[in-house]
């Protein structure tokens, strides 16, 4: 399946968000987005990977254009080309904001236990939700939610229950139906499906796709999971220290990864019927107040050199779709994957 | 063989609800195992949420009394209402390790006060030299050291590293037995592997027996000796985890091995489940069958009608 030829709907240019504080005289700044370029493309799942205090939520925030103090862009663009016109998010009014919230831009929120407001049942939070951007009222407006949780396989009764009397699957089917009631041509889904267990999971992610599909929208997918990615993804983005390290189209960053990182990610996965030994990544993510010299993965890196220390890499184009940001990436071996098929080319 | 561990005919039944419209809710039925006090080995449990996993953790650690049946550990009887000596002889035995490092740990207060807490209970001593250096072994144990450590934060320390920390305050009285529940669940996908590298280690080099209560069937492949798979309170398959992995006998453990993600065809977009198997696999909540020994050394839940 090819999407190149889509055309753009979010284009991310040079994209810097610091978390800029000024307590007593000190100030501190966290360069939690340092300078992201990115495209996405109508009807395009794209996946976003990264540990925990990466800067991928940051950079979440941003696209959401939930940019809220201490958080400031700092230079930059995030610009959307909705049917309705385009918008820059990152510079966007509030009011601006408002027009396409929902209706274009939508997010599925992690954690459905905290997202859902556990003393009001489910159809008032669709109400609370939904009511103004779809302009629907009373037996309307009722009519389309069932109509939209019957494609979610839920049945009507959940307008009726409380959050905590549904199971977690049921409830993260909610917010993905929050968040997609409104047909978005664009949705934000951070960690769907970190809390589920597997069978819970994959239905869900079948879900999110079949969604996907059906409305023709595009999904940026965040995940530490790359398993997850695997199986959900178009393309996916490594985000490492608030930079994106690679990006490519979901089969070559598994089979063919050409950054020492993606391939450590890649490779530390465990899998049923082998019990080889899998390395751990050694070392600890960077402090983003205080990010190392050159590349930012180098103190970890088993192929740092000395231009690694000393220099940051440019994010070089190095395939179709498929870019890289590593001094050294032609001699990133594919660490794993003795079953790796044929014709996947290196 | 001595056993270290002894789990007879466990059951475990909640009430819900108040007065009127009282539920009776089984989280475990008739669960049994042992654990060999000469031979450490994960032993792993595995199961959805909601399957009784957490609830059989919490009766081994004594936080929660069975219903039916009795547990033993080397011979004596898990009892909540022992008393305060035997408890703490309990405890400094069996040690926990809990799912989120970030609730298990205190953000206002140190990392090294939890510590030096469980080592002067533990160790019976106020002797500053002493407790330094037993936090020292057991974060040392982890690939940590005090140094690192002390005075900080937990929020100035990564999941794993927190994880770790956890661990290593566990491994404080020298346990024969940990109960880790989920203890990789949270942390990044990227640090999960050096925690189970380091329950491998445990195992291996220190003979720590643990039980690893998950829902990752990878992991669980990776590390684990012995494994049982429950679903909805019942035991339905047990045996060698390589054995039992590699081939599910059971409905419901095949359903488990065919959601996990596969990245051999990444890109594919392949996330379909098969409804047969779902159907199978859901047929058998409820019904009480028998467990069943294999040649193999496996034992599965079979059931009458199927």
């Amino acid at each position: 399946m090819t999407l190149e030829n889509n055309p753009e709907i979010l284009k991310v240019e040079n994209l810097k968000a610091y978390y800029q504080m000024n307590y007593f005289g000190v100030s501190r700044e966290v360069r939690a987005v340092d300078d992201i370029t990115v495209t996405m493309r109508k009807n395009e799942v794209y996946g976003i990977a990264g540990e925990s205090s990466s800067g991928k939520t940051s950079f979440i925030k941003v696209l959401a254009a939930a940019i809220r103090p201490p958080l400031r862009v700092v230079s930059g663009t995030a610009k959307y080309s909705f049917s309705s016109g385009a918008i820059d998010v990152a510079h966007a009014t509030p009011d601006e904001v408002e027009a396409v919230r929902w209706k274009h831009l939508s997010y599925i929120m992690q954690g459905s236990m905290s997202v859902l407001n556990p003393v009001r049942r489910i159809g008032k939070t669709f109400h609370d939700f939904a009511a103004r951007p779809l302009g629907l009222k009373g037996k309307a407006f009722e009519d389309r939610v069932v109509a939209h949780l019957d494609r979610l396989k839920l049945p009507p009764d959940v307008l009726r229950a409380y959050p905590h009397e549904l199971s977690g699957g049921m409830r993260q089917r909610v917010t993905i139906g929050l968040a997609t009631v409104c047909h978005p041509e664009f949705i934000i889904a951070d960690e769907p499906t970190t809390a589920l267990d597997v069978v819970v999971q994959k239905e869900v992610l079948n879900l999110i796709r079949d969604i996907q599909k059906e409305m023709g929208a595009s999904v940026v997918f965040v995940t530490h999971d790359m398993s997850v990615h695997a199986n959900v993804a178009d393309r996916v983005g490594i985000i490492y220290a608030g930079r994106l390290v690679e990006e490519g189209p979901t089969r070559e960053m598994f089979f063919a990864p050409k950054h020492p990182y993606t391939a450590h990610l890649v490779a530390s996965l465990p899998r049923i019927g082998d019990t080889q030994q899998r390395p751990a990544l050694e070392g600890r993510p960077p402090n983003l107040a205080d990010p190392p010299q050159g590349c930012r993965f180098h103190p970890r890196c088993p192929l740092a050199i000395d231009i690694c220390r000393k220099e940051v890499p440019p994010l070089e184009t190095i395939g179709p779709d498929h870019r890289t940001a590593c001094w050294r990436w032609r001699d990133v071996a594919p660490l794993v994957h003795a079953t790796q098929p044929a014709g996947v080319m290196a | 063989m001595t056993t270290l561990l002894d789990v007879r005919d466990v059951s475990k039944r909640f009430t819900m609800g108040g007065l009127f419209g009282r539920k009776q809710v089984d989280a475990v039925m008739d669960a049994s195992f042992s654990l060999s006090a000469e031979k450490p080995e994960i032993f792993t449990i595995i199961g959805e949420s909601g399957s009784g996993k957490t609830t059989l953790a919490r009766m081994i650690l004594g936080l929660e009394d069975p219903s039916r049946g009795e547990i033993l550990f080397r011979g004596q009887k898990v009892d909540r209402h022992a008393g305060r000596a035997k408890r703490l002889e309990f405890m400094s035995n069996v040690q926990p390790v809990f799912q989120n490092p970030f609730e298990a740990f205190n953000p206002l207060k140190k990392i090294e006060r939890y510590l030096e807490s469980t080592a002067r209970r533990f160790l019976h001593t106020s002797d500053k030299a002493a407790i330094d250096r037993a936090m020292d072994e057991a974060l040392q144990k982890v690939g940590l050291s005090l140094r690192e450590v002390r005075g900080r934060f937990p929020h100035e320390m990564s999941g794993g590293q927190l994880q770790r920390c956890a661990i290593a305050r566990a491994l404080i009285p020298n346990p024969p037995l940990l109960v880790a529940d989920e203890p990789v669940s949270m942390v990044d996908a990227s640090l999960r592997m050096s925690i189970v590298n380091l329950l491998k280690s445990l195992r291996d080099d220190l003979g720590v027996s643990v039980i690893y209560i998950t829902h990752d069937l990878a992991t669980a492949y990776y590390i684990s000796n012995r494994l049982i798979i429950m679903q909805r309170g019942r035991i339905v398959e047990m045996g060698d985890a390589r054995t039992v992995l590699d081939n599910p006998e059971h409905a419901y453990s095949r359903l488990l091995k065919a959601s996990v993600l596969s990245t051999d065809d990444a890109g594919a977009g392949k996330l379909g489940t098969d409804p047969d198997m779902l159907r199978l696999a859901n047929g058998s909540v409820g019904q009480a069958g028998r467990l069943i020994d294999r040649a193999d050394g496996r034992s599965v839940r079979v059931y009458e009608s199927v």
